[in-house]
């Protein structure tokens, strides 16, 4: 299978005034249609850096990034909301349709249907201070579904959450993402996180960071993230994992 | 909210009731300030040639709208300080908005508006005299000297502040610089320009009476002047009494649009 994104080498140094610093020393990673892959490793090795790369918002210092083909749409998803408190909840929902001009009544129409399928349309008229915070983090993903993008950049997206929040929207991300039929990549630092939700767990290694192993992530009954922690598995794939990111502080 | 409970009604009633009080209190200091200076100036207490008293004060107003043609001093300081007003907050925003949008362009400038801003305007006075002639227009630019800077600098140091996170929002959905600054920086400063227009008005208002002590022949800053070369302080008083009042107003319509303009989210 031709995969949706290749990367080859991908290397990323950092300039400041006293010298360079290397984050990416040559990441190679492909993304296939349809998975979500978790990227995880050591605090501050750069996971964020190849997302920004990915998505154009930095420029790679070498190797090579390439999509399937030139027309494919990147939706990016932070660790914060970043929802406008000016704006209702579906005006926010509509922003990425306005700044790539494609707000029409019909791609509208999307919007208000994602909100109602996930449960948002009471609040779509109300502004963002009046929702909890997962609720604001569901609305940031209905926005990054709003451009109807192919590829889905899930940074930290629960990190800013509290635990019990967590676990349930990472829920509700994977029915979403899997209903919605995206791909998508997940950059995260909670293992289970990354061990519950994913097809595939690339794991970074320290600055530069390489990817230092590949897990696919098989169980015997996969189902939702809140299940398959719960299975024999799990903690198979956790204790392997944990020994590769061979933290040592 | 026709079911309302006991406790409700009784939060309610407070917070009226410190409405209230607020109210009340406000009328009674300037009730008991105006009682008091016209005790004292009338028992002999104060001098009251030196420091005049209410009833002088109205009376000089009356006289003054009979015989010196009042509306016409009040029109032209009024007209000066819109003038300036609105060329400071137009000219403010254009020159933010292009220290936000070449960033280069904020650091060479920096330090030159931080001297600018500093400088006692009133020092430049007389050279804005020499320099622009012992007319309107001086007292246009002393007005502008005094309000353009802290007007760029307040707008600009707001669009600084936008949220890192709310741009990299709009740079990862690939918005131009324009979209950023129309979808974001606009909109996310809406009460940070508002209150630079409230800062602005009071601004504009002090350069103008600046610049009528300096050169003018109407306005009330000359009443001002020429009531204080001529040792009649009634005049002076009454006009500071009405500059205080013109002030209020304004203030006063900025916070109506305000009103307006600004949703509570």
């Amino acid at each position: 299978m031709k995969p949706l994104l290749s990367i080859r080498k991908l290397k990323k140094n950092y300039q400041d005034l006293d010298g360079e610093v290397e984050a990416l020393g040559g990441i190679d990673l492909d993304v296939y249609e349809g998975e979500i892959l978790s990227i995880v490793g050591p605090s501050g090795c750069g996971k964020t850096s190849l997302l920004s790369i990915l998505s154009n918002l930095e420029n790679k210092s070498d190797g090579n990034v390439k999509f399937q083909n030139e027309t494919i749409k990147i939706g990016y998803m932070l660790q914060k909301d970043a929802l406008f408190p000016w704006r209702t909840i579906l005006e926010n929902c509509l922003l990425g349709l306005e700044i790539q001009h494609s707000l029409t009544e019909e791609s509208k129409k999307r919007v208000i249907e994602l909100l109602k399928t996930y449960g948002l349309s009471e609040f779509m008229d109300k502004y963002p201070s009046s929702l909890s915070g997962g609720m604001r983090q569901r609305v940031a993903l209905i926005r990054t579904l709003a451009i109807d993008p192919d590829i889905l950049f899930l940074d930290e997206p629960f990190s800013a959450l509290d635990y019990i929040t967590r676990i349930y929207l990472s829920e509700d991300v994977y029915n979403i993402i899997k209903k919605e039929g995206k791909t998508a990549i997940l950059v995260t630092h909670d293992l289970a996180e990354s061990i519950s939700l994913s097809d595939r767990v690339a794991v970074l290694s320290k600055r530069p960071a390489v990817v230092k192993k590949i897990y696919n992530i098989e169980m015997k009954n996969k189902s939702t993230p809140m299940e398959n922690r719960k299975t024999k598995e799990f903690n198979e794939y956790y204790d392997k994992i944990w020994r590769d990111l061979d933290v040592h502080l | 909210m026709s079911t309302c409970s006991i406790e409700h009604k009784n939060f309610l009633k407070k917070r009226r009731n410190k409405k209230i009080l607020v109210h009340v209190m406000q009328f009674l200091i300037i009730f008991c300030f105006l009682v008091l200076w016209e005790i004292a100036s009338k028992t002999g207490m104060i001098n009251s040639f030196l420091s005049s008293s209410p009833s002088r004060v109205v009376r000089t107003f009356l006289s003054l709208l009979e015989q010196n043609n009042l509306w016409n001093h009040v029109y032209i300081t009024v007209y000066e300080t819109l003038i300036s007003f609105f060329i400071a907050s137009l000219l403010g925003f254009v020159i933010a908005t292009l220290l936000w949008w070449f960033k280069t362009l904020a650091k060479i400038f920096d330090p030159y508006l931080t001297v600018l801003n500093s400088l006692p305007k009133v020092a430049l006075g007389p050279l804005i005299i020499i320099w622009i002639g012992a007319n309107m227009n001086s007292i246009i630019f002393m007005a502008l000297m005094i309000s353009l800077f802290i007007t760029i600098i307040n707008i600009y140091s707001g669009f600084q502040q936008i949220d890192y996170y709310y741009t990299t929002l709009l740079k990862t959905l690939n918005a131009s610089k324009r979209q950023i600054f129309v979808k974001l920086v606009v909109p996310g400063n809406k009460n940070n320009i508002i209150n630079c227009l409230k800062v602005n008005i009071s601004m504009s208002l002090i350069g103008v009476i600046m610049g009528e002590l300096l050169v003018s022949k109407e306005g009330l800053g000359y009443l001002i002047m020429y009531g204080s070369q001529v040792f009649n302080i009634n005049l002076v008083i009454t006009s500071v009494v009405l500059l205080g009042i013109i002030s209020y107003l304004m203030y006063l319509i900025v916070s109506l649009i305000e009103k307006k303009i600004v949703k509570n989210y």
